[in-house]
């Protein structure tokens, strides 16, 4: 074939291809082993030397042109199956998700871990004590020897006699650590923890609760550093617009004791039911140490002072989420407690 | 309960708001927790000018009454004694009465009626019994003013303040004359007390009656003896406050004992003098002993009790309840009166063992007062002469070993300010103790303080002053300030910090914390026993489900389970970290977890569901993560309550730490997983964390199959395989697991990858495959296994 034939040939050939398998085709025509092109390039030796230059010019020519649209063609047709492809695996994203969840804190931990934040902050060791407890740790080393009154107001889980039992508060940390103080170490500590009393449970109560105690002896500790310090806590989990007052109270182990009242956060002083109309809520029971509890544990109460201060986490927690029934914290129900996977700010 | 109409007695509150009197005592200190009135809205005197028969009934009247500015209202009264002319208390529509009953127009068979002629125990100012009921209602005096309140005119306004009365500052605050103190201090007024004198006969105590005192729980004991009491009702006043204290009135005599107890807060006890005969006896009770007190109740005591008796018998639990053999009858004539203190801690223990818990028995085991202890009896005496007719034998009867030492406090100004943070002058210090009514004098700049005895809750020392002085300076004169700060920031410690960590871990893998009790049923500890551990039981419990001390946290977590079930929660995954004590209290942290349901879940697309070797891998997550990577194995094994072929133990360094496995299908029909380790395994010290590169070289992987006996496992394969392999085998792991068709029954195939690498080079074809058969033969002869064709 004549090179002009096969070149017009070319041209027609060429508006035929409609795919990727035609454009192959076309391929194994002209350049497959005996391919068009393929021939008229073996016919070189045939042609006479003067022409051959020429030739194989023409023949080169006409090779590249068909590369050129071959390659062009390829790659339109080969995006054509991407698109189409794409076009295809789309997929409707509005379908729901697969679930992945993080487990949920219990609701009484988050906020336990919210108090210690901020008291780690100022400089408080986070401690943890015996929940089995001896008589001299809970009561007899706190001012509440056997047989006093005090004791009447926490009726207690007695395990041996009077002897060993179920912790009634989280005070006796405050005697332990004092104790391993040995008299001459600063303390300043808080031991949130389960406590026992022998109360049966309904919407308020409950024979486990979690308390929160704090425990600093330093020198020339006064009640007036006790307000700081509780303001700064009550102010984190309730707001900055939270006032704190000072009830006097009485508490065998401080003296002076005093019950703890936030202004309340939900109606600002003017009365709801949250804080029963009268504008404060008590949030904690606390005191500058009784001289008598320095002493039993090693603490000259001459050289030191300190306060101590307990705080109800059920009591905080159920203002704080606006529950009202303890018992939740201790049936967990999924479906409440899941929503606490999730920050606060 | 203090009664405001009682307290005025003893000081001056008539220019107080009681409502804003109450916040100011609550803000110094004693908490009042309610304050009760008796006024009634709507409530007049009225006249009536006119009184006919009512025509459809029998004992109803028709009374047109004039109620003030000639207003004249309608009402229909069935009271017997209503008629013309009397003056009444009307209660109007809108007053409403005790036991919520507020008055509304009606018609009374067919009459119409604006009001209530009322009687007074309708408004709460007497008790309500039969004989009041049968008076009617109540009538005025002929001069009373109509149209105005008639309880303001009676005299009777009353405002009770109730008191929470846990706190100890209550052993002198839940007495009138107590509560008048703390009143007087915090409005800086003096005190009145009430008139103990009476006149004595020539006759003495002394020829009557002997006192023996045998314990020394009895300090103080104090005697009278009255003669020709006249037994009858008590005057209105006293019947009136026994009513509002809520006690009940009984007869002149008994009502003078207890109107005297809520003055002082002494008890006094009234003996019936001819039954108790000549002598008295205070002891301890002898073992067994037997007394049938005032209820009508056979007591047995025990030694550690307390009695009064007339030298053989007892006649008295002391400080808790007298005895019916010398109880004090219509027919009592001459009394003795006993005022005493016994030991506070004894009073308590008694009234608790016998579960009796008097009035008496609650202001004993309090403390007592010795003055108060005198002044007391003597109020009785002078009560008793003048409302009862009492001839008072001149003398009294004493035992006397009360410490009298006064509690005296020494300190400078400074000492007191130090310990409240702000700064209260020398001069506002004696204002505060002049308003506490405390004696004091000023020696070198130094305060010495004499606590008077009726504040048994002070002590000698500067910070019950610090307190006293404060609570009436006022605490919102504090200002907030806070320590010193440490540059240093706090820790967790011990326990928490590795229960933080484990709790945090948990979460980030998906399991949701709960919390649950301590105390369990002692069916609940017997599930999931896995270690055998006898439980504490509690000597006392308050009921079935808690009288146990758990050892395991898994049924607790099985229960939580069940109550999400039933809530149709399908997917749940729990851990709990909690302290667990056994028999011998010894403490053991555990760590435990239950899953159940989708892991990964979606409502139309793949799930993950829970199995065994989810479960095995969030164990091991938690393992490695706590630093015990490689150090820990599972070992099948039958635990109660557990799927027999899905349970195993989980030990770390070859001891025992824990157990997972599946909850028996005895006990639950869904799939549910459990694990549980002892946390105490989990706090040693591990290494500290260090870079290490990954490996340069490539490796070379190698697959083998083997067919074997059923029954063994792939962990002792590869322990064959890892030992066979030497230390350029860095990693195996089970691909394929395989039993049924080309394979016997009691067989299965097990394949492995293996991976090859030496960090240093790459490893030649040869030298792995030489390792490889050297492998495959030691499998082979350790397990009987036979290498599967490929």
């Amino acid at each position: 074939m004549k090179i002009e034939e096969v070149k017009s040939l070319l041209e027609e050939d060429k508006s035929k291809v409609t795919d990727l398998t035609s454009l192959n085709d076309l391929r194994v025509k002209y350049l497959g082993k005996k391919g068009i092109i393929t021939e008229l390039n073996s016919e070189i030796k045939n042609i006479p030397v003067e022409e051959k230059k020429e030739f194989g010019q023409k023949v080169n020519e006409l090779k590249s042109i068909f590369n050129d649209f071959y390659e062009e063609k390829k790659n339109y047709f080969e995006e054509e199956i991407l698109n189409k492809k794409l076009f295809d695996e789309a997929i409707d994203i509005s379908l729901p998700a697969t679930k992945i969840v993080c487990g949920a804190p219990n609701i009484l931990e988050k906020l336990i871990e919210e108090v210690e934040e901020v008291f780690m902050s100022m400089g408080y060791d986070v401690v943890d004590g015996p929940e089995i407890e001896e008589d001299k740790y809970n009561f007899e080393l706190l001012n509440i020897p056997k047989g006093h009154p005090a004791r009447d107001a926490q009726d207690t889980f007695y395990l041996e006699g009077e002897e060993i039992l179920l912790r009634s508060q989280t005070s006796p940390m405050q005697v332990r650590i004092m104790l391993e103080g040995n008299g001459v170490t600063p303390i300043r500590m808080i031991c949130p923890g389960k406590t026992y009393r022998r109360d049966d449970d309904d919407a308020t109560h409950s024979h486990q609760f979690m308390q929160i105690e704090g425990l600093l002896v330093d020198k020339d500790i006064s009640l007036s550093d006790l307000k700081g310090t509780i303001d700064v806590i009550v102010k984190k989990l309730f707001g900055d617009y939270i006032v704190t007052r000072f009830r006097p109270s009485y508490y065998q182990f401080t003296e002076p004791s005093v019950e703890v009242d936030i202004s309340c956060f939900n109606c600002h002083g003017k009365g709801c039911n949250i804080c029963k109309k009268t504008g404060w809520i008590t949030v904690a029971g606390a005191g500058i140490v009784h001289p008598n509890v320095l002493k039993m544990s090693g603490y000259d109460p001459k050289k030191w002072s300190g306060f101590a201060f307990g705080f109800g986490a059920e009591r905080l927690a159920m203002l704080k989420y606006n529950i009202n029934d303890c018992r939740v914290f201790y049936n967990t129900d999924l479906r409440e407690s899941r929503t606490f996977d999730r920050k606060e700010d | 309960m203090i009664s405001l109409e009682w307290v005025k007695d003893y000081v001056d509150i008539s220019d107080q708001d009681l409502k804003e009197l109450a916040v100011k005592i609550t803000k110094a200190g004693i908490n009042i927790e309610k304050v009760i009135t008796n006024h009634i809205d709507n409530l007049v005197i009225g006249k009536v000018i006119e009184c006919v028969n009512h025509p459809g009934s029998d004992h109803l009247h028709i009374c047109q009454v004039e109620i003030g500015d000639g207003n004249v209202q309608q009402i229909v009264c069935g009271a017997h004694n209503v008629r013309t002319g009397i003056k009444v208390i009307v209660s109007l529509p809108g007053a409403i009465l005790p036991g919520n009953f507020e008055i509304k127009k009606s018609k009374i068979r067919g009459v119409e009626s604006n009001g209530m002629i009322c009687a007074l125990f309708e408004l709460g100012l007497e008790e309500k019994n039969e004989e009041n009921y049968n008076k009617g209602i109540h009538e005025l005096p002929e001069d009373a003013p109509v149209g105005v309140d008639p309880i303001t005119y009676l005299g009777l306004d009353d405002t009770l303040y109730e008191l929470d009365v846990h706190k100890h500052r209550n052993n002198d605050c839940y007495y009138h004359i107590g509560f008048a103190y703390e009143i007087a201090s915090i409005l800086n007024r003096k005190v009145t007390l009430p008139d103990i004198s009476y006149h004595e006969t020539s006759d003495s105590i002394d020829k009557h009656f002997s006192l023996k005192v045998e314990t020394e729980k009895c300090p103080y004991y104090l005697a009278k003896m009255v003669r020709n009491i006249k037994l009858g009702e008590s005057p209105e006043f006293i019947k009136r406050r026994l009513v509002a204290a809520g006690m009940r009135p009984i007869n002149n005599v008994v009502d003078i004992s207890n109107y005297v107890m809520l003055e002082y807060g002494q008890p006094l006890h009234f003996f019936d003098k001819d039954k108790l005969g000549d002598k008295i006896v205070v002891r301890n009770a002898k073992d067994k002993e037997e007394l049938v007190t005032l209820d009508g109740k056979n007591r047995i005591l025990k030694s550690s009790d307390i009695v009064i008796t007339d030298g053989e018998k007892p006649v008295c639990i002391a400080g808790v309840m007298g005895g019916l053999n010398t109880e004090v009858l219509e027919d009592t004539k001459d009394i003795l009166i006993e005022s005493a203190i016994f030991d506070a801690t004894s009073i308590r223990y008694t009234a608790n063992s016998l579960d009796l818990k008097s009035e008496a028995s609650i202001r004993y085991g309090k403390g007592l007062n010795y003055e108060y202890t005198n002044d007391a009896i003597n109020r009785a005496c002078h009560l008793l002469e003048k409302y009862a007719g009492a001839e008072i034998l001149s003398g009294m009867i004493k035992h006397d070993k009360i410490d009298k030492t006064p509690k005296i406090v020494e300190f400078v100004p400074e000492e007191v300010n130090k310990l409240l943070g702000i700064t209260i002058s020398e001069e506002d210090m004696k204002v505060e103790l002049g308003r506490l009514d405390f004696a004091y004098e000023i020696k070198d700049g130094k305060f010495i303080v004499t606590i008077p005895n009726r504040r048994l809750d002070v002590e000698s020392n500067v910070n019950d002053i610090a307190e006293e002085i404060g609570r009436l300076y006022g605490y919102h004169n504090l200002i907030s300030t806070v320590p010193i700060t440490t540059v240093r920031r706090g820790q967790y410690l011990g326990d928490v910090k590795y229960r933080k960590m484990i709790s945090k871990r948990l979460r980030a893998l998906g399991l949701n914390e709960v919390k649950t009790y301590t105390l369990v049923s002692q069916e609940m500890t017997n599930m999931f026993n896995y270690e055998g551990k006898e439980n504490k039981l509690l000597p006392n419990p308050m009921s079935v489900d808690k009288s146990a001390i758990r050892t395991s946290i898994l049924s607790s977590l099985f229960n939580v389970y069940n109550y999400n079930k039933a809530r149709k929660v399908n997917d749940i995954m729990l851990y709990e970290i909690s302290k667990t004590y056994d028999i011998n209290y010894t403490e053991d942290v555990k760590v435990a977890g239950l899953l159940s349901g989708n892991y990964l879940s979606s409502s139309w697309n793949k799930s993950v569901k829970v199995d065994f070797y989810l479960v095995k891998g969030i164990v091991e997550n938690l393992l490695d993560y706590m630093g015990y990577e490689n150090r820990y194995t599972f070992e099948a094994n039958k635990i109660n309550d557990l799927h027999p072929g899905v349970s195993a133990n989980i030990l770390l360094d070859k001891n025992v730490i824990g157990v997972i496995g599946k909850v028996s299908p005895k006990l639950v029909k869904d799939d549910v997983y459990v694990f549980e380790l002892s946390m105490n395994a989990l706090m040693s010290k591990v290494k500290a964390l260090k870079y290490k590169e990954a490996p340069k070289y490539p490796g070379m992987e190698k697959d083998m199959a083997f067919v074997m006996d059923k029954s063994i496992t792939s962990s002792d394969v590869i322990q064959t395989i890892r030992r066979a392999g030497g230390r350029l085998l860095t990693n195996i792991s089970v691909f394929d697991v395989y039993t049924g068709e080309n394979v016997l029954e009691n067989e299965k195939s097990l394949a492995f990858k293996l991976q090859f690498m030496d960090p240093t080079r790459t490893l030649t074809e040869d030298e792995v495959m030489k390792l490889f058969n050297q492998i495959v033969d030691k499998v082979i002869s350790a397990h009987n296994a036979k290498l599967r064709d490929k």
